[in-house]
């Protein structure tokens, strides 16, 4: 009879901080600036420079060990990680590996029955992001960008208590919605501020010692997670069937040939020779300050589902949509501060928003109409000042550019003519061309009218009020 | 007199009062440096029309009345592992022969702000890793009471540059001694103060635990007023210490009357020269006369001192030390196979012996497997010796001592041994391992006219216990001869 496995995964997230500026100096995070532009003698790792804390950092990961039910280390150190690379200034890394900021935490999934896991966070500490190396094939040389060298990084370590990828999916789903609901990250995943390491081993079922474990490198999306997991089970299950043993190592994920390579083994890890820094000083929690960062603690999202649910007449569908990312509930919050109509607003986020962002595959973290737009797009459909086939075109400009329904609708002449006797005239003049359609109405054929109502929407170019333009037509017929 | 025997104190009153001016005391300096520094070598750089740019601004800015403090006006010579925008800044090493910071060390610009003009960059052991000043790639300084000595180290540069009069004052940095030590091989004041109390932005870190900067001084009162200048809170250094009893020239009060001051006799024993301990022995005897309180006491532990300390200085210099890897500035070797192949050629050929022996210790205690044994038990006895000291001041003000066993040994004598040498700083290290402050101040010369140096141990925080101790001892002793008198 063949063995049943069950394999054993624990995950390593790195989430890039949302700080305006660097972990220990003032240099600004944004992206995409030139080369060594965002850079001073501290994050270049000028000799005499030294690392003075960002406490918004140390806020966020606070807050974050909050949200994950972890204990907050009160007298917390930072740690220097020696290890040469140019795209380390200093040679070495600024981390914490003895006394983290936050431990013993976890987070609830629910499971593929409908059942809730919990997962238990080890620790989450801060570090400091690495430069970035550009290899010039063409001249033959190496250069550095420390632009990202110094962006703050919390690490959450979890403990092996995954069995499958949809486990795993769900546990970075959930990590990633606190952390957004928190502002702390966007955590995106293709842009790398969110990486996950996948720490993997391969068990006989009932056995109670864990496997030999890999670490898997290089996952770029759910997908890329997924299928290495799957991969790397498989690769895992494999040698142990065949009498070989799985070698404790690290390896790399290539998504596009759907499979993994080993980059090093724990023989050749280095010696990271970790002790405290003493350029810093230990950070020590004060009641006041927990106090605080706890009070200040958002709305998650179960509450907000159960607010939700009392405060506003919309579906429990359109509840878990909306408040299933954090965008999305600021999108729906923010309207609605504005024009105060939950079912108005939750329509259009869940009926042409999904479909565009389906459609032009945008992420809801990159939409770019704002709260401010769509409350007015809202208030002229109220007003009967565009009619609904119009709304839509409008909305899809503004998914597109955000731009001012009100001035569009204006520039654009998009409203619709509630002028009787210019709308009477046209109806006139549909009549007179569609004598079939006329005579169908008067034997009985009520559908004829909804074909001359698209003609004259048609003549209208749409900007006519269909039910203006249905009741002119009854009265002329 | 000449201008260039002044205090710094001296000059800065005398270029108030217009008798005469920075540029003119700038030139004459750099005149005796260009005369007696072939002999010496106390500077690594001297940049003469920098120096004089300087001078003249300052000056203006004097006449002006923008500047009016008690080191307007004054040239100075800074240590060469303090960064200086502009100005070659080489910690005395190969690696760093070509570095040009972009930035100064704040320490640096508080001089400036007080009105300094700075004469260059002084010689030191290798990124202050020595107590001869013998290790630096840009030859040896000597001793100016006598060529054929070392002038101690690391800050042996600064010590000899105004013990020679090749300045009126310098900045040091001390990490186990490297201030107090050549102060007293040299004749001249020295003073670490407590850990936090001067930042260390800007200060090419060696072991950033131990580390502090204080002043070199010809006497007690230009001391206290360059302290005073020095000190701030700065927000760039984590551990710096917002303080609000800086005015440290108000200690400058010639009376010990009661003050309390003990004696370790752990600081008496074997090792310790009979000359050294007869001269800070009497020093002992005037305060006593002078009306304080003088008592012998067992400091304990004295002896875990060094090797505590090795091991902290090198754990953290190995990891301070590996950004110079040739990637982003100084030295980088000519030819190389690969990125790996030229960090270790770049740090093979760029640092010297002693750096390497450091790095390689550091390294070592720091590893997998020993860091416990090592590093930790280091950790554990620092803090055991300052309670220790923590004890000792329950009872008392000031620690009386001498600050070396010797006086300044001969070249070449020291570094084919380096346990002997390290051996040496038995005096000084707790002192930078408890975060304390001490002053090291001349009381006295032996047979062959070198000089011998008397240590003063403050609690945290209580420099003005000892500016006053030591400017009431300078009372007693009297004026202390000049090292070299005449320039030929």
């Amino acid at each position: 009879m063949a063995k049943e496995y069950e394999t054993v995964i624990g995950l390593e997230v790195h989430v890039e901080l949302a700080t305006k500026t660097k972990i220990f100096c003032g240099c600004s995070t944004a992206f995409g600036a030139g080369p060594n532009t965002q850079t001073c003698p501290v994050c270049t790792g000028m000799p005499g420079s030294l690392p003075v804390l960002n406490k918004q950092v140390l806020e966020y990961a606070i807050a974050v060990g909050l949200a994950t039910n972890c204990d907050i280390t009160r007298y917390a150190k930072f740690d220097r990680k020696n290890y040469f690379y140019p795209d380390n200034p200093q040679n070495y890394q600024i981390s914490q590996l003895y006394l983290p900021i936050c431990r013993n935490g976890s987070v609830e999934i629910e499971t593929k029955d409908g059942g809730v896991k919990s997962v238990g966070i080890h620790e989450i500490h801060m570090e400091e992001d690495a430069g970035k190396l550009i290899h010039d094939e063409w001249e033959d040389c190496s250069l550095v960008d420390y632009n990202r060298s110094g962006v703050p990084l919390i690490e959450i370590v979890s403990e092996p208590d995954m069995r499958s990828a949809e486990e795993v999916i769900a546990y970075l789903e959930k990590l990633r919605l606190i952390i957004q609901y928190l502002g702390a990250s966007d955590c995106k995943l293709q842009e790398g501020s969110m990486r996950a390491d996948v720490n993997l081993s391969v068990r006989e079922v009932g056995a109670r010692e864990f496997g030999t474990r890999t670490e898997m490198k290089n996952l770029n999306s759910f997908k890329a997670i997924s299928r290495a997991i799957a991969g790397e089970t498989e690769r895992q299950t494999d040698l142990i069937e065949s009498g070989e043993k799985v070698i404790q190592e690290t390896r790399r994920w290539d998504d596009t040939r759907g499979e993994s390579y080993a980059m090093r083994s724990k023989e050749d890890a280095q010696d990271y020779r970790y002790f405290p820094d003493p350029d810093l000083v230990p950070i020590v929690v004060s009641d006041e300050m927990l106090a605080d960062i706890r009070s200040r603690q958002p709305e998650f999202r179960s509450e907000k589902m159960k607010r939700y649910k009392e405060e506003y007449d919309i579906p429990d569908y359109d509840i878990e949509i909306i408040t299933g990312s954090k965008r999305m509930a600021d999108l729906f919050e923010e309207t609605m501060a504005i024009c105060r109509q939950p079912k108005k607003v939750s329509n259009w986020l869940m009926g042409e928003t999904l479909r565009l962002m389906k459609e032009k595959e945008v992420e809801v973290e990159d939409l770019r109409f704002s709260p401010e737009n769509l409350a007015k797009l809202i208030a002229l459909t109220d007003s009967r000042a565009i009619n609904s086939s119009v709304a839509k075109e409008v909305f899809e400009v503004m998914f597109d550019t955000n731009v001012d329904p009100e001035q569009y609708v204006e520039e654009k002449g998009l409203k619709t003519v509630n002028d009787e006797g210019a709308l009477k005239k046209t109806v006139e003049e549909v009549i007179a061309a569609n004598p079939q359609s006329v005579e169908d109405y008067h034997n009985g054929k009520e559908k004829a009218v909804g074909f001359l109502v698209g003609q004259t929407m048609k003549a209208m170019k749409g900007k006519a009020d269909p039910a203006m333009v249905n009741r002119l037509l009854k009265e002329l017929l | 007199m000449s201008i260039t025997d002044m205090t710094a104190v001296e000059l800065a009153a005398a270029i108030r009062a217009g008798t005469t001016t920075s540029v003119e005391a700038a030139e004459a300096m750099l005149d005796r440096i260009e005369k007696l520094d072939k002999t010496y070598n106390c500077y690594v750089t001297v940049d003469r029309e920098k120096t004089l740019a300087q001078a003249k601004e300052v000056q203006s800015k004097i006449e002006a009345g923008e500047l009016d403090g008690p080191l307007a006006g004054v040239p100075v010579a800074i240590k060469d592992n303090m960064c200086t925008e502009g100005m070659l800044t080489t910690c005395s090493s190969k690696i760093l022969g070509n570095f040009v910071p972009m930035y100064t060390a704040e320490a640096v610009l508080n001089l400036q702000r007080a009105g300094a003009v700075i004469l260059g960059k002084t010689n030191m052991d290798e990124f202050a890793m020595g107590s001869t000043t013998e290790t630096s790639a840009y030859g040896v300084t000597k001793n100016p009471w006598n060529t054929d000595h070392v002038p101690g180290g690391s800050s042996g540069g600064s010590a000899a540059a105004v013990a020679a009069n090749e300045c009126f004052y310098a900045l040091g940095s001390d990490t186990g001694g490297s201030i107090r030590q050549p102060a007293s091989y040299c004749g001249t004041v020295g003073m670490k103060p407590t850990y936090g109390t001067v930042s260390r932005y800007g200060l090419i870190a060696y072991g950033s635990s131990l580390d502090q900067i204080g002043p070199l001084t010809r006497d007690v009162t230009d001391c206290a007023a360059v302290l005073e200048a020095i000190a701030s809170y700065d927000v760039k250094d984590s551990t710096s210490i917002e303080r609000h009893d800086t005015d440290f020239m108000s200690a400058l009060k010639d009376d010990v009357q009661g003050m309390r001051i003990g004696i370790p006799r752990d600081y008496f024993g074997d090792g310790l020269d009979g000359e050294v301990k007869d001269a800070v022995l009497k020093a002992a005897d005037g305060l006593e006369k002078k009306g304080a309180v003088v008592e012998q006491f067992d400091l304990s532990l004295t002896e875990y001192a060094i090797p505590a300390y090795y091991t902290i200085a090198a754990a953290e210099a190995s990891s301070n030390l590996e950004r110079f890897d040739g990637i982003k500035y100084g030295y980088r070797t000519e030819d190389y196979a690969g990125l790996h192949n030229m960090y270790k050629k770049t740090r093979s050929e760029g640092f010297g012996q002693e750096v390497k022996r450091r790095i390689m210790l550091g390294s070592f205690v720091l590893s997998s497997g020993y860091y416990d044994a090592y590093y930790l038990k280091a950790l554990r006895v620092k803090a055991l010796i300052k309670k220790a000291f923590d004890d000792a001041f329950s009872k008392y003000d000031v620690i009386l001592g001498p600050v070396a066993p010797t006086t300044a040994p001969k070249l070449g004598s020291s570094l084919a041994d380096p346990i002997k040498m390290y051996l040496g700083d038995i005096y000084t290290i707790a002192v930078n391992l408890a975060g304390l402050p001490a002053i090291s101040l001349p009381c006295g010369a032996d047979k062959n006219g070198l000089p011998i140096g008397l240590q003063l141990i403050g609690d945290c925080f209580q420099e003005k216990r000892l500016i006053q101790t030591a400017y009431t001892y300078e009372q007693i002793r009297g004026p202390f001869p000049m090292a070299v008198k005449e320039v030929g």
